[in-house]
């Protein structure tokens, strides 16, 4: 054993400009892949990303259903769990101890190289396609028309919870306060409808986690952000096939 | 068979003195058990009340992640079984297979009894159901299956209804139209509930057109046994003979057969149910799949799906041919209380694999757990309660559900 270990130790790099091209991006898929795991979810790269969370594929730029369509871009690793948009969100949209509109997840991978912990602020993803909205039996969910918020009639609701079981990001609660279900509508009813910009987790966050902003206006921040070839963008669970309007990307 | 007369006409005070007198008629234990199961609703009502005053949290084990405990589960039982007794009783007199015809008539109200049974705690589980009369009315969802759900459960309950009523008055020809659009409406119904499960994507467990297909062979299934057990404890009711009636007997033996044969189907069903949860480990499936074959539900499975559900009845109804019928009785009871645990299984593993499983976060990594309530317990005997007590009073007042062979 010694001998093989001294045999190899003697012989000269091979260097690197003799691996093959298949080699090489063997190499890089597996990368990719790695990182894909790491962060989170499927990564769909951004060129994928455009076709499959897109409301409209191909043609994303000019035609969204929504003016303004409300996105929000989160920069994961920038979270470091302070919180300060979860307490934003209680005062601001009044929601009881018992429940949450938007959390913070937190993964521990002891193996990792660097970094061991992260953190993913997730919310509703208040998507294109919602399930909640077609299961909802009276309508007390739907989707806004003029900007595409998941709202709630909260006189409609019958609390079947149908609607908690539809959706595919643990996004919705029941609230024995308003006798409804209660979920993020981007702080439409407190904020947004009253002449506000942002929503208020995105207006909390020191670090800069939360972008939010219309996704069909190219000056909007998250424009940017999501519309780029260099970058992954990804989204939560595709394969539930809800074309989420919150995208997740790192730096 | 007493000839029930088609041509007698009574009076309403005859008709009332009849009622009367048979009401009283029965024995202690008659009453003992009208009494229990009056004291199982009595319970579960006050259970119910509490819990909507206190709300809902404070006294239910059900949660964000886990929004449907056994109240749920208890609701499909239910629902599922009075499909399965409507379409079992349907063979005879919609379809006019004549050896069906003895068990109509009990079976017809029985599937009344169950779905008002199932309806009682929906009641209690829906948060706010006198919500659900008025928006489902004036702000219906058609692509929702609850609504379909609903609504078809609520004409299909109109139509059995009014099938046992025109079957009482031996009007055949509108009970059969009854008959044949509430079985129709029932399948409708049932299948919508199966899709309540199985269209919501991203709970794969459910996932797939495989629930409504299963609801309905299952719901055929479950009526064979509940035909069985209800039929048995009738002729205890009314203090009569089974043994000695032939066409009865000669009835439940098809029904028996047709049971045989829809055990065999829903073994065959789960089998691959299970092999496809397994069979390239998909994501979200076979965790679920995985927690009942060697996880936290293990012995609901093994125990209670396979063994009291499936596999011992169908021996039990197999050796028993059609003449044993404290051993068919027995493979009923327990085919039910197997079915009974099939239904809670399938509801709640539907929900333990968290939806942000696959992202290893530490909130979610593990199976969730649920554990049902005192309340929501005592409400779910108090469907059972509905039920019996139902059946107690139905044999009473119709009669033991007489057939007069010769008006079909």
């Amino acid at each position: 054993m010694r001998d093989k270990i001294k045999q190899i130790r003697s012989r000269d790099n091979e260097g690197i400009e003799n691996i093959s091209v298949e080699e090489r991006r063997h190499f890089l898929k597996m990368g990719l892949a790695v990182t894909g795991v790491f962060c989170g979810g499927t990564i769909i790269s951004a060129v994928s990303a455009v076709n499959k969370v897109y409301a409209s594929a191909g043609e994303y730029a000019a035609k969204y259903p929504y003016k303004p369509h409300y996105s929000m871009v989160i920069h994961v690793d920038r979270c470091v769990d302070c919180e300060l948009c979860m307490q934003a969100c209680v005062k601001t949209n009044h929601v009881p101890d018992y429940g949450y509109r938007t959390t913070i997840l937190e993964r521990d991978v002891p193996d990792a190289v660097g970094q061991k912990r992260e953190f993913i602020p997730v919310l509703c993803n208040q998507c294109n396609l919602p399930q909640c909205t077609r299961v909802c039996p009276t309508r007390a969910t739907y989707k806004n028309k003029e900007n595409g918020i998941v709202m709630m009639d909260i006189s409609k609701c019958i609390g079947c919870l149908t609607c908690q079981m539809g959706c595919p990001y643990n996004a919705r609660y029941f609230s024995e306060e308003i006798h409804a279900v209660d979920k993020c509508d981007f702080c439409y009813k407190s904020r947004l409808s009253k002449g506000e910009k942002i929503s208020a987790c995105a207006e909390a966050c020191p670090a800069g986690v939360r972008i939010f902003g219309d996704l069909s206006d190219p000056s909007s921040p998250v424009y940017n952000r999501v519309h780029q070839l260099e970058k992954a963008v990804w989204v939560m669970r595709p394969e539930a096939g809800t074309r989420p309007n919150i995208y997740y990307t790192k730096g | 068979m007493e000839g029930h007369a088609k041509t007698v006409k009574l009076t309403l005070n005859e008709l009332e003195r009849g009622v009367t007198s048979r009401l009283f008629s029965g024995s202690f234990k008659y009453y003992l058990a009208v009494a229990f199961s009056a004291f199982l609703v009595l319970a579960a009502l006050v259970a119910g009340i509490h819990s909507i005053i206190v709300g809902h949290h404070h006294t239910y084990n059900v949660n964000r992640e886990i929004a449907w405990g056994i109240l749920i589960a208890t609701y499909v039982f239910f629902v599922v079984t009075s499909t399965g007794l409507c379409l079992v009783s349907s063979i005879g007199h919609v379809f006019g297979v004549e050896s069906y015809m003895p068990i109509a008539k009990r079976s017809v109200f029985l599937s009344i009894a169950t779905i008002l049974g199932g309806f009682f705690v929906i009641a209690f589980e829906i948060k706010l159901p006198w919500r659900m009369a008025v928006y489902n009315v004036i702000s219906p969802n058609i692509t929702s299956n609850i609504w379909w759900m609903g609504t078809l459960y609520g004409a299909y309950l109109v139509l059995m209804m009014f099938e046992f009523f025109f079957l009482i008055i031996n009007k055949h020809r509108p009970a059969f139209f009854c008959g044949f659009f509430g079985a129709i409406a029932g399948i409708a119904a049932h299948s919508n509930l199966g899709a309540v499960f199985g269209l919501l994507m991203g709970r794969e467990f459910w996932h797939g057109p495989y629930m409504s297909i299963y609801f309905i062979a299952s719901a055929m299934m479950t009526g064979t046994a509940v035909i069985y057990l209800f039929h048995f404890l009738a002729y205890k009711v009314n203090g009569q003979s089974l043994e000695n009636d032939k066409p009865m007997l000669a009835s439940l033996d098809v029904v028996r057969r047709l049971g045989i044969l829809l055990l065999c189907v829903i073994i065959f069903f789960t089998t691959w149910k299970m092999v496809a949860g397994v069979a390239g480990q998909p994501g979200g499936k076979y965790e679920a799949v995985m927690a009942l074959v060697k996880g936290p539900y293990a012995i609901n499975f093994w125990v209670f799906e396979a063994g009291f559900g499936l596999i011992l009845p169908l021996v039990m109804f197999y050796f028993s041919r059609g003449k044993n019928l404290i051993m068919m009785f027995w493979g009923s009871v327990l085919m039910l209380i197997g079915i009974f645990i099939m239904r809670y299984d399938l509801v709640i593993v539907g929900q333990v694999v968290p939806v942000f499983h696959e992202l290893g976060v530490n909130e979610f990594k593990h199976l969730l757990h649920y554990v049902p309530s005192f309340h929501e317990i005592v409400i779910t005997l108090g469907g059972f309660g509905v039920t019996f007590f139902l059946f107690l009073v139905g044999e009473k007042i119709f009669d033991g559900h007489k057939v007069d062979p010769h008006h079909h």
